[in-house]
């Protein structure tokens, strides 16, 4: 049997066990609210992640998933560890690899014939693709927040006025106007 | 195993065993059964007193209510009356409406739609519930238990007993209240323990006051349902201590010491904690003014003259380039 | 199978499971992104505030002074006796977790200690071990800690993380306000000298030159001719403003922001459209003041005592030229000031008369005694007796949604007024979920003096749960203006819709008045204030 059909099957059941070990991520109390939580209003991460999650599984589970298509599933989810920063660069994109240990942990009893193995590790190369996708989001969320950063210094428009010598700057030696 | 329950957790059985002993095996009944819930009542009307006293000493300086709705403003805009009051009477209303239905945590529920169309509540109607359901079972229990220390039982205490055990199950009949108590008092208990988010925030003291709370109701049922305890006999003492002639009638077991002595832990430390919640909520500047703030001055009784920029010394500064600019200026040169 | 490594055990190393520990035990630990730069000792100065100095946030020493401990208890203390609210709100909290979920912080950051609930027990805890008795006795069991410097960095991290919002208050069956907890945070921090960067230098500037942005008098000019230019230009008509002219009828104030930082200042050129209608049609004597030339007021968010040395301006400027009431713009901490501290702090304004519009006659009788005025309000009165010639065709290309702003929601209770300005203006309207829009809104993330470039990934969280909101109302109904009433929302809300919501931009209600108001003698506009073409125009444009 295909595994991708066994997979199909047991999406469902993977899709959670994925999301949970991802909300696993956060401290204890917080990863409770963003399973129980389940208002996308009142619960943007966790509605956002499980959405993002569900969507690449599928797409993954295709024959010839859709790099395009994984992008734009995959960025919601990327898109909000980037800026967390209870996460380091590589706890915000390395939930993708979760997936594979929960695939191999649920065809234990599948894999004995090397057919199945082969198919697997084609599985795998598939993840492992991903997690270069996600981190091709990473860096163009960072390169945005390092955009926004250095708009907001450029864009102060205080800066020009400073520049045409209509802003009262305030001298190093200390202010003139104190009492 | 979390050291925050179990602290309190081990209080309380010790608090069990000292009145349990000293009663049964020390034959202490004086001092359980008079000298502490005389001090326990002194404790506690000083203590809460002391407290309000203390809150009310600290002044108001600002109208900082929450305005939870529509202003009253233009005629013809809808204020909303109850979430955002300018009159006293409004306050009133939504003070009556927090303090009786603890409107606000009601808030936290909201009808929700799930995918297909299913409504559904989330997990925070039980907190509503299990808190109204705690408070309305405690009082109604405190309420019940008039029937000790007035001789005859006002009628209105009758009537109650009667709602109370409406369901006629039991015998003796069963009292609703006591069993919400336990019930929702476990269940807050529980929910303290078990939800991650609750548990995180949770201090000893959150705990100690709900064990207590669980050793009354249980040590009240016990007496009521099982060990059969000589309700005359409690009735003569408590009767005794109601009228200041204390007595210590004879065959009153050492679970209503316990029982009594619980409670009285429960009102000495009742002013010293978060239980004084009850007197506060009174007293929260975010709900018990009007939201009258632009329309009527509010004085802060130490409302001090601070050092401003004036414009004289503004003008003195840019008067030139002010000047340039075509701008009016008080002094010309 | 078995013996291959697990991929979760690979990221052991990463701690990807953090342990289970109690908040006392975890302590803080100070990210780039997620805080702001500490105050310019020069910009702390200007004020007198004590212990001026070079310190930075991430290193061990924060140069505190020796008796940096004493001065906080004593601190605590003084504040114990002069707030009620924060007596009360130290003794009552229950801890029931109603809060916990509420805060965007919170829910964007996931960080736990962002909890409402947390963030207050961050201060009771060293008020149970300095105040209470069952604290002193105790200690950790009753929930006290020592005052360590520890504490104190955990304090600055987190007061500098809650944006005074008041949204965890409106669950709150106390009523307890975080905001008021933030606030004396803060001024016991700012006792120590610790303040941030981008509140201290606003402070300082609108101290010495009358703004945030130390826009010194003429270069206000400037800008307002700037923009003034740029109208007429769309529309032909010359709408020179004036400029603190003595026995005007109505002083007019509104947050520097508006004057300098995009789209805030389209919001500006509506003020100044409406302000030269109403000045054609009716006479309305209007002034613009250099020296009260800043709404905001970021003093409130330094101490009380700031705060009523900077809201001083208004009602001196007001006195000065002998106004009859004052008119504020579009801003959010702004209002919250006026609405519940400016008369108690600097009041009774008894030299100004009961607000009426001159043009409606109405009496603004909820101002009465404050003498100030909403924009909204003003308009909304002057729309709803149909005094205002307006086309609304003119906002067609727009598809606007409105976010409530924390401050005039909950501190003052402004829901419909703007919601009627924007619907009498705009075409096409659409609501936000019901829990994230009026009493129940969300914070932009980066209010309270939060809205710097260096803590962008804090702001970006933070913002996390408006943007999510946006997000649904652009996927369902192709929403692509929001539209707010704060200037602060105005200078926010573009980052973080780049970054969430790429498609939709930002407005302040009267840029959308501005667009729709018919100015008499004006020429046929073939664009908006923003400089686009307008809906129907576009082909002459190619042409």
């Amino acid at each position: 049997m295909e595994i991708e059909k066994l997979l199909t099957e047991r999406k469902t059941a993977i899709s959670r066990k994925w999301f949970e070990q991802v909300t696993d991520t956060y401290p204890s109390d917080t990863s409770k609210f963003l399973k129980q939580q389940k208002d996308p209003f009142a619960n943007p991460v966790g509605s956002t992640t499980m959405n993002s999650l569900q969507g690449v599984l599928d797409e993954l589970l295709k024959k010839e998933p859709d790099k395009e298509k994984l992008v734009f599933l995959l960025d919601p989810v990327i898109r909000i560890r980037t800026v967390q920063a209870v996460f380091t660069p590589s706890q915000a994109v390395g939930f993708v690899f979760f997936l594979k240990q929960i695939v191999r942990e649920n065809l234990k009893n599948e894999c004995r014939d090397l057919q199945t193995l082969t198919a697997l590790s084609a599985f795998e190369g598939k993840v492992d693709e991903l997690a270069l996708i996600a981190f091709n989001i990473y860096m163009e969320c960072t390169k945005t927040i390092l955009e926004l950063k250095a708009n907001h210094e450029k864009g102060k428009v205080y800066r020009a006025f400073s520049r045409a010598g209509l802003v009262e700057e305030i001298p190093d030696d200390g202010p003139e106007l104190i009492r | 195993m979390n050291v925050k329950y179990m602290f309190s957790f081990m209080a309380v059985i010790l608090l069990f065993l000292l009145a349990y002993a000293g009663v049964e095996a020390a034959g202490l009944q004086v001092v359980f059964g008079i000298i502490i819930p005389y001090t326990a009542l002194a404790v506690f009307i000083m203590g809460f007193i002391c407290r309000i006293m203390c809150w009310a000493s600290s002044p108001v300086p600002f109208r900082i209510p929450t305005t939870c709705g529509q202003q009253k403003s233009l005629p013809w805009i809808k204020q909303s009356k109850l979430d955002c009051p300018d009159t006293n009477g409004g306050v009133v209303l939504r003070m009556i409406l927090e303090v009786v239905f603890f409107r606000s945590l009601f808030r936290n529920l909201k009808l929700r739609v799930k995918e297909g169309g299913k409504f559904y509540y989330g997990l925070e109607i039980f907190l509503w519930v299990g808190a109204l359901a705690f408070h309305y079972a405690f009082f109604t229990v405190a309420l019940r238990h008039l029937r000790f220390f007035t001789e005859p039982v006002p009628f209105f205490i009758k009537i109650l007993e009667q709602l109370d055990g409406f369901f006629q199950f039991g015998l003796p009949i069963v009292y609703l209240s006591g069993i919400v108590l336990l019930a929702a008092a476990l269940y807050l208990c529980l929910r303290r323990m078990l939800s991650p988010q609750v548990n995180y925030i949770s201090l000893a003291a959150d705990y100690f006051p709900l064990f207590l709370i669980i050793g009354i109701a249980l040590t009240g049922i016990l007496m009521r349902y099982f060990a059969k305890t000589d309700v005359v006999a409690v009735k003569e003492l408590t009767m005794g201590l109601a009228t200041f002639h204390p007595t210590i009638p004879q065959g009153i077991g050492g679970l209503f010491y316990v029982h009594l002595f619980f409670v009285s832990v429960l009102l000495m430390y009742f002013p010293f904690s978060k239980l004084m919640h009850m007197g506060g909520v009174f007293l929260s500047p975010t709900r018990n003014m009007p939201c009258n703030t632009r329309a009527e001055r509010h004085v802060n009784p130490w409302n001090y003259p601070v050092e401003v920029h004036s414009y004289e010394e503004y003008e003195d500064h840019f008067r030139e380039l002010m000047i340039e600019a075509g701008l009016p200026v008080e002094k010309k040169e | 199978m078995s013996d291959l490594p697990k991929s979760d055990e690979l990221f052991a190393g990463l701690d990807h499971k953090p342990q289970k520990k109690d908040w006392m035990d975890t302590p803080v630990n100070i990210r780039k992104g997620m805080y702001c730069y500490s105050a310019n000792p020069a910009s702390m100065e200007t004020l007198g505030a004590p212990f001026a100095r070079k310190w930075n946030p991430l290193e061990e020493d924060w140069k505190l002074p020796e008796n940096w401990q004493e001065i906080i208890h004593n601190g605590f203390r003084e504040r114990l006796d002069r707030f009620r609210t924060f007596k009360v709100f130290m003794d009552i909290c229950v801890r029931c977790g109603a809060c916990a979920d509420k805060c965007h912080f919170f829910i964007g950051t996931g960080d736990p200690k962002n909890m409402p609930v947390l963030r207050a027990e961050l201060l009771r805890s060293v008020y149970r071990n300095d105040f209470t008795t069952f604290g002193k006795l105790l200690g950790r069991v009753a929930g006290a800690r020592p005052m360590t410097l520890d504490v104190l960095k955990e304090w600055w991290y987190y007061m500098f993380q809650c944006s005074e919002c008041r949204r965890c208050s409106v669950f709150c069956p106390y009523g307890i306000d975080t905001a008021e907890i933030t606030i004396m945070g803060r001024e016991l921090l700012n006792l120590l000298g610790l303040n941030i960067d981008w509140i201290a230098t606003p402070v300082s500037n609108c101290y010495k030159t009358g703004n945030h942005l130390g826009i010194q008098p003429h270069a206000f000019k400037d800008m307002l001719d700037f923009f003034v230019e740029d109208i007429e230009d769309i529309t032909g008509v010359n709408t020179e403003p004036q400029y603190n002219k003595k026995g005007a009828d109505i002083l007019f104030i509104t947050p520097s922001g508006d004057v300098f930082a995009d789209p805030g200042t389209y919001t500006c050129m509506g003020y100044l459209i409406l302000f030269k209608y109403l000045k054609d049609k009716y006479g309305l004597d209007v002034t613009w003041s250099t020296y009260a030339s800043e709404g905001g007021n970021f003093g409130f968010f330094t101490s009380h005592e700031t705060m009523k040395r900077l809201n001083a301006k208004m009602y001196a400027e007001a006195k000065r030229l002998g106004v009859k009431w004052i008119l504020g713009g579009e801003c959010g901490h702004m209002w919250r000031v006026i609405s519940q501290y400016m008369n108690t702090l600097n009041g009774p304004a008894d030299f100004l008369e009961e607000p009426v519009s001159p043009i409606t006659g109405t009496k603004f009788e909820n101002a009465k005694s404050t003498k100030m005025v909403h924009i909204s309000e003003f308009t909304a009165d002057l729309i709803r007796h149909g005094k205002l010639e307006l086309d609304p065709a003119r906002n067609d290309n727009l598809k606007v949604t409105f976010h409530d702003s924390c401050n005039p929601a909950r501190g003052m209770g402004m829901f419909d007024e703007p919601r009627y300005v924007i619907q009498n203006t705009c075409n096409h309207f659409y609501e936000m979920p019901a829990n994230t829009i009026r009493e129940n809104t969300f914070c932009c993330g980066s209010g309270s003096g939060l809205n710097a470039g260096e803590d962008m990934e804090l702001r970006m969280c933070g913002g996390l749960p408006r943007a999510n909101a946006v997000k649904h109302v652009r996927d369902k109904f192709g929403v692509n203006m929001l539209a707010c009433v704060c200037a602060i929302d105005r200078a926010a809300f573009p980052d973080l819709m780049n970054y969430w919501v790429p498609g939709v931009d930002v407005t302040g209600v009267t840029e959308l008045v501005g667009n729709a108001l018919i100015l008499p003698g004006e020429k046929e506009r073939d664009t908006d204030l923003r400089g686009e073409a307008l809906p129907g125009m576009e082909e002459d444009d190619a042409e």
